[in-house]
């Protein structure tokens, strides 16, 4: 009950509903608009978050988070373009149903599937959270380095493109982690003399670099795409008929979303391609998949927006990002001061409770403004490239510089654009960078702390049950995608 | 279907330091060889000080990972090739281009200048030609930006040309 009532605390606070508000309807902006994102769109506005409290600074987050996972749906019904990745599995049934003159029809399942998916997952992340944290009592380094490791290889195995490179891009983070003064010994290293990478490399130039500035180069190359827009009256709700088809569907994709959601891989755009061929496995009409089923709307709707909650699970309850957004969240929790982890369940419910309440109003909020303003909302896809980019630009530019007042931090965003550009060209993620530079701290200290415990041994490692598990784990994640590629052979 | 194919047999049939595999795993692996000969110029520290292993050890690994996943995605590209990228276009360069005079005009003379010269310079060359807009991307947000940053965040912006007039 207390909880409950802890969970209720944003509905009470005017700043925080108000922060709600403002997150929930930027979301929406950013999740409409294709190659923004919520991922992107939270980097750039982390540097704002700083005149914020903590509280407030994770609640904006999250409510970028689940707005803008729904808001992809929007630009993929009308105009058969994901606006976020998530939503991709979308475009193929949404955008022929909207073809055929049902665009209302077609929004209509994908935001209340998105809202049941959503709420779904958050009621999944008040029990399962406060459990693995617990768990996590149980943890030394030792487990901590197995599970950090257990985190990046499963990012590698079910993350975007090949395991492999997601590993190179990982190990990389990992690596840039380890520029500045060594956090035990304080001797330089990778400094080469400048005095302002001994402090190291901060999250920020690289997230926003990484993501919204390689996106600016993306877009150049994309001038010109033409989009074909499916016109929109009003967002309809679904018939009785169309629930009952789809009812099941959605139960099935939020179970679905918010189980991969929790595990370390690039939670929204897997969960909704499972959830979407599920529902497609499950259906007594899979001949209307890719002609506008709404079936097909509600399993990917469903199962992308159901991610959200599970991804903040291992984010909030073991400080390991469960997608690219949550290592966002995880960035800003970071730079405010607070530590995800089995402790802050102790020492701060209020806090975490907060922010589970303000994922479930954000998930109603989104519900309200997808079901009245998404005809708004479409027409922010009419805003033209040439004068979105250089603004969105300016705002990177000057988001960076705020954060230390120092403009080495603007160059490094450029580099960091630029190579994540090329990363991404030649079938690099660059998400396990990000994920890889927030665990690098985590991964080697907690490999040296444990190498001073087994006195240098390393196969003491494997005497510890618990690490034991996770390095087994991190084995077999990385042999899935060689089981699968040979299974889709035969 | 056919194309695809096309295409990557059109990318087998270069010779191989033209092909992208190649020039891939020679960057990654120059870099990365770089990174780790630095990495020999590192400060040790006396055993009594020392947590576990030596700072340059961590990084090491990591370097030798890296390039041993490197030499995998190498060998592995002569049984799958990759797929051939198309040619990037001019828009692009001249944002690289763009990004290159933002560093000199914002070290040199200001950094709201490099903004606006950035915005004006990317915006017109991805196609826009309205007075207006340019006139926005260029003058008005970045000057909605400075506001915004200035007074309600308190931010205090590099001193520069056009920074001055505005602090003194």
């Amino acid at each position: 009950m207390d909880n409950l009532i802890l969970m209720m605390a944003p509905l009470f606070s005017s700043k925080l509903l108000l922060v709600l508000l403002f997150g929930t309807l930027f979301g929406l902006v950013l999740g409409v608009l294709p190659g923004l994102g919520p991922t992107t769109g939270g980097a750039l506005i982390l540097p704002f978050t700083m005149t914020l409290d903590p509280l407030s600074a994770v609640v904006l987050l999250t409510s970028i988070y689940c707005a803008g996972t729904y808001g992809g749906a929007i630009t993929a019904v009308l105009i058969n373009t994901p606006g976020t990745p998530a939503a991709a599995a979308t475009c193929l049934d949404g955008y022929p149903l909207a073809q055929k003159g049902e665009a209302g029809r077609a929004l209509g399942m994908a935001t209340v599937s998105s809202t049941v998916g959503g709420i779904f997952s958050v009621i999944v992340l008040v029990f399962f959270a406060p459990i693995l944290a617990n768990l996590a009592y149980e943890f030394g380094q030792p487990e901590y380095f197995a599970l950090a490791i257990f985190g990046l290889t499963m990012l590698a195995s079910i993350g975007d493109g090949s395991p492999i490179k997601n590993l190179i891009a990982g190990a990389f983070g990992i690596l840039i982690s380890t520029v500045g003064k060594d956090f035990m010994t304080s001797i330089d290293r990778f400094t080469y003399g400048i005095n302002e990478l001994s402090v190291g490399i901060g999250f920020i130039p690289v997230v926003v670099g990484l993501f919204a500035i390689s996106e600016m180069l993306t877009q150049s190359t994309l001038l010109e795409q033409v989009f074909k827009r499916v016109a929109l009256k009003a967002v309809k709700l679904p018939t009785k008929e169309d629930y009952k088809k789809t009812w099941k569907t959605i139960l099935r994709s939020s179970g679905i979303g918010s189980f991969i959601g929790v595990l370390p891989a690039e939670g929204g755009t897997v969960a909704s391609l499972i959830g979407y061929s599920e529902a497609k496995r499950f259906s007594k009409n899979p001949e209307e998949f890719g002609k506008g089923s709404v079936e097909g709307i509600a399993g990917a709707e469903a199962a992308n927006n159901a991610a959200t909650g599970g991804a903040m699970v291992p984010t909030l309850a073991l400080g390991i990002p469960g997608s690219a957004t949550t290592a966002v969240i995880l960035t800003g929790l970071i730079i405010h001061g607070v530590r995800p982890g089995p402790d802050l369940f102790r020492e701060q419910p209020d806090f975490l409770y907060g922010i589970f309440g303000a994922m479930l109003i954000a998930n109603i909020l989104f519900f309200i403004f997808g079901f009245f303003g998404a005809k708004i909302f479409a027409r922010i896809t009419l805003v033209p490239n040439k004068i979105l980019w250089p603004m969105i630009f300016a705002v990177s530019v000057c988001g960076t510089y705020s954060l230390s007042q120092s403009i080495i931090d603007v160059w490094i965003m450029l580099f960091f654009g630029v190579l994540g550009f090329f990363m991404r060209r030649y079938g690099f993620s660059v998400v396990p960078v990000i994920i890889g530079l927030i665990l690098g701290e985590l991964v080697e200290g907690t490999l040296r702390q444990s190498i001073v415990i087994f006195d240098g041994n390393w196969l003491m490692f494997l005497t510890r049950p618990i690490a034991l598990t996770f390095f087994i784990l991190s084995l077999i994640a990385l042999a899935f995608p060689l089981i699968r590629s040979k299974k889709f052979k035969k | 279907m056919n194309n695809v194919r096309d295409k990557k047999r059109a990318n087998k049939s270069l010779p191989f330091f033209f092909r992208t595999e190649f020039k891939v795993f020679f960057t990654i692996i120059l870099v990365s060889t770089i990174l780790l000969i630095s990495t020999f110029s590192f400060d040790t520290v006396p055993p009594i000080l020392n947590r576990g292993i030596q700072p340059a050890t961590f990084p090491k690994g990591l370097l030798v990972i890296i390039i041993v996943l490197t030499s995998i995605i190498y060998y592995l590209s002569f049984k799958k090739p990759w797929k051939k990228e198309k040619n990037l276009p001019k828009p692009f360069f001249l944002t690289i281009l763009s990004f290159i005079i933002f560093i000199i005009i914002s070290k040199t003379l200001d950094f709201f200048l490099a903004i606006s010269v950035l915005s004006v310079f990317v915006s017109y060359h991805w196609g826009e030609r309205r007075i207006f807009y340019l006139l926005l991307v260029s003058i008005i947000f970045p000057l909605v930006v400075f506001i915004f940053f200035e007074m309600i965040l308190g931010l205090r912006f590099p001193p520069g040309i056009i920074t001055n007039i505005y602090y003194y």
